[in-house]
């Protein structure tokens, strides 16, 4: 008899969605001056809220409230800058359970990895930044290293929270002073995270979140006044912000897309390779930049692999994401679900092997099966291009160094993967893997301490650790 | 290995007898089994460790777990009495409630057996351990004697411990041989069996690679069921173990065509664990396994807490201690 897991939902009760939102500029929340414009729940396509849209005055606004506090911001002691950061991780943790809700309603990703994953991440990002704002000096980068100015920060929709937090902590420890863009399908969780400043004390202005579009975002970007630039989001975008800001004094640092490899040797532990696939690619419904989308498998074992993964894919449990559950959320928005479907299509057309295990899609909501291609070469655009959704391309290889060829030869560099019980060949293969990350018998670990950011069209720069530093400090390089 | 379940049990078994034939093909199959990475394994028990079992999956997952129970005493002070006691708790485990279902077995000394016998007769099965129990450590002859006194005296079940001295110097072939003979010494008059568990107690081979490849052996030298622990030795069974031996029986399976039961025993005290270790062998190995006579507990505080659960789940109160028996 089958083990049917009865719904266990988590309650929403706990937020308190309003029914509209401003921005926040200065330290208070204040109406926009664009049309307003709705966030959707993406699992069920309910009408959340109403957001404010910045437009170039609002923009303008918040830069000038960014640049008066700048100057109180970056003299305080660092040890008192600390004081703020480490009590905004205190409260991100006290309303963990309200922020992991919240962003699963608003982004569409399961409850367990906004609990389990990108909550606590934040948290510790905060902590870990608290941490270095009094002890810049001994961060590699020379004596006395001095905050930018005004960082205009733009960031995705795939990691609400955790992308706010990998750019509003390093800025804030290094001195500088934010506006923050969040994506405008996923803006709520950034909105309460302003609360929070409220609720911190934060001084007026060190933190202002606008919402908006792509306007908005452009507006931002090439705001005279802003002296620093952090985006991640798309390859595209990407190229036309560094063109945006070419010819100013902007700092900028660019995390964009990724077609990682994830490569898996015939010595691997293979039951944990397979875990380590699954969550290469399906974790957040593949909506994430360093997916290991390009499966690598050694021709020796390569049908194994696949019967394990296959097995393993049948599995996963589709559906509401608020259900503790569920293993794979909602796709975040009906634009990024035409192009997995497109992506998809044009997989079958160039004639690689399409298979989703059965599963039941819910009948409102964007949703998209676990899906392998087989039978893919390094020639088909499904091996080249981003998808941004749960569908992996399985290529084979027989020797390391097909394996390192086959794996470089992309136009990004972010991450890889490497599975092997061979510690020698771990360290053969991540000197010669041109990717910001090289994960070994493991997989979308993040971790504050740990630097992030890719090669090539991936992007430039790094985010975490110390060399993350380097992007909001002047004062010598790391 | 190949990758779909041969039709013929008897003929997928006998593709693995060139690996059994001699001390060298056995180490290199065994050695040539997939290694476990310690971090993956351990991290993916954790993770099927926070599914949320609630309301209906809760009270039939609580049934199936007091049904899956080896209600066990294996204590030198152990008494008749005290071992009758527990026959007739195994048989009526919560007598004030007639639907609560009985446990799948006893599990004593063997000396014990025809103790247990007559309070439970047919109506649950009598396990003993044997060869040794639970250190292993005696003559092959002894161990044999002491694997049939226990049939003898009618037990349904033999739990045998391995020579894990041996095992650990590499001595494979004697460890195989030792459980084929046990394995023999199963046999009854009538031609029947008792069943075979096989005990590793994987708290002293320690790392999941030796787990894994004490499965296959155990499994290619005839065992019926594979067990993790003795209960005497800590740590006892713990959830990446299980893992590691769920992934086995299913790959057992898929290979030969032979489907092997697995029992965690040791350390599994709360209702909430049980629940967990249900969820592993539903998603590693399959709904196949999700009966008595494929998965085990080895276990006797876990059973009363069990009991509390469920009956938390009919009353929507929780009763104390006090309500239910102690064993």
């Amino acid at each position: 008899m089958a083990f049917e897991y009865a719904p266990a939902p988590e309650s929403r009760s706990i937020v308190d969605i309003k029914p509209s939102y401003g921005l926040f500029v200065d330290g208070a929340f204040v109406d926009g001056n664009g049309a307003a414009f709705k966030t959707i729940n993406p699992a069920t396509e309910e009408t959340l809220a109403e957001i404010a849209e910045a437009d170039e005055a609002d923009v303008d606004a918040a830069v000038q409230a960014a640049r008066r506090a700048f100057r109180s911001w970056s003299r305080m002691p660092g040890k008192e800058r600390a004081k703020y950061l480490f009590r905004i991780a205190r409260i991100l943790q006290e309303r963990a359970r309200e922020l992991a809700v919240l962003e699963s309603i608003d982004n569409g990703k399961p409850i367990k990895e906004s609990r389990d994953v990108d909550v606590p991440t934040v948290a510790a990002h905060f902590f870990y930044h608290a941490g270095w704002a009094d002890k810049l000096d001994y961060a590699g980068l020379g004596p006395n290293p001095r905050a930018l100015g005004v960082a205009g920060q733009v960031i995705p929709w795939n990691f609400p929270l955790l992308m706010l937090a990998w750019k509003v902590a390093p800025a804030l420890a290094c001195g500088n002073t934010v506006v923050l863009k969040p994506a405008e399908t996923t803006p709520l969780t950034a909105l309460l995270f302003a609360e929070i400043c409220q609720q911190a004390d934060l001084p007026a202005g060190v933190v202002n979140i606008i919402t908006g579009a792509g306007g908005t975002g452009q507006a931002l970007v090439g705001h005279p006044d802003v002296d620093k630039v952090a985006f991640t989001g798309s390859t595209d975008v990407g190229k036309a912000i560094a063109r945006a800001v070419a010819g100013t004094d902007k700092k900028v640092t660019l995390e964009l897309g990724g077609k990682a490899a994830n490569i898996v040797f015939e010595d691997a532990a293979l039951d944990q390779a397979v875990e380590g696939i699954v969550s290469g690619i399906f974790f957040n419904q593949g909506h994430v930049c360093c997916a290991g989308s390009r499966l690598l498998v050694q021709e020796s074992v390569a049908e194994e692999v696949l019967h394990r993964l296959k097995r393993r894919m049948a599995t996963l449990r589709v559906g509401d994401p608020l259900d503790k559950n569920t293993d794979i959320g909602a796709i975040n928005s009906a634009e990024q679900l035409a192009r997995i479907t497109e992506l998809s299509g044009i997989g079958d057309a160039e004639g690689a092997e399409r298979w989703s295990p059965d599963c039941e899609l819910p009948a409102s909501g964007y949703w998209f099966p676990p899906t392998i291609f087989t039978g893919v070469s390094q020639a088909h655009r499904i091996a080249r291009e981003e998808i941004f959704g749960p569908v992996l391309s399985v290529l084979t290889f027989r020797t390391p160094s097909e394996a390192i060829e086959k794996a470089n030869n992309t136009p990004y560099g972010l991450s890889a993967g490497v599975w092997t019980e061979k510690g020698s060949r771990i360290l053969h293969m991540a000197d010669r893997l041109r990717a910001g990350v090289v994960w070994a018998n493991t997989f979308n670990k993040f971790d504050p301490t740990s630097p992030f950011g890719g090669y090539q069209e991936s992007g430039y720069g790094r985010e975490g650790g110390r060399q993350g530093l380097a992007a909001y400090l002047k004062g010598g390089q790391a | 290995m190949p990758t779909t379940a041969p039709t013929d049990p008897a003929a997928g078994l006998a593709s693995y007898s060139e690996v059994t034939k001699d001390e060298r093909a056995l180490r290199r199959f065994l050695h040539g089994l997939p290694g476990v990475d310690q971090v993956g394994a351990e991290a993916r028990a954790a993770a099927l460790g926070t599914r949320s079992i609630k309301t209906t999956a809760k009270e039939w997952a609580l049934d199936l777990a007091i049904r899956m129970v080896d209600l066990t005493t294996l204590e030198g002070q152990d008494t008749p009495g005290k071992v009758r006691a527990l026959a007739a708790k195994a048989l009526r485990p919560d007598p004030s409630d007639p639907s609560c279902p009985s446990v799948a077995a006893v599990c004593v000394y063997g000396d014990m057996v025809a103790e247990v016998k007559s309070v439970v007769g047919d109506a649950v099965n009598v396990a003993a351990v044997a060869t040794a129990f639970p250190s292993g450590r005696a003559a092959l002859d002894i161990k044999l004697a002491d694997t049939r006194d226990a049939v003898e005296a009618g037990a349904d079940e033999i739990d045998m411990v391995i020579d894990r001295g041996a095992f650990l110097a590499g001595r494979y072939q004697q460890v195989f041989d030792e459980i084929v003979a046990v394995k023999e010494a199963c046999q009854r008059p009538d031609g029947s069996h008792a069943h075979l568990k096989v005990i590793f107690e994987t708290g002293e081979l320690q790392t999941y690679d030796n787990v894994r490849r004490v499965s296959w052996l155990a499994m290619l030298a005839g065992a019926d069921f594979i067990k993790t622990s003795t209960g005497k030795v800590q740590p006892a069974a713990t959830l990446p173990v299980t893992l590691v031996m769920l992934e086995a029986v299913r790959d057992f399976r898929e290979a030969t065509g032979v489907q092997i039961g697995v029992k965690p025993a040791g350390g599994i005290r709360t209702a909430k664990d049980a629940i967990k270790y249900l969820v592993m062998v539903n998603e590693v190995a399959g709904d196949d396994w999700l009966t008595p006579d494929w998965f085990r507990f080895g276990a006797s505080t876990l059973l009363n807490d069990l009991l509390m659960q469920r009956t938390k789940l009919t009353t929507g109160r929780y009763s104390g201690p006090d309500y239910f028996t102690l064993d």
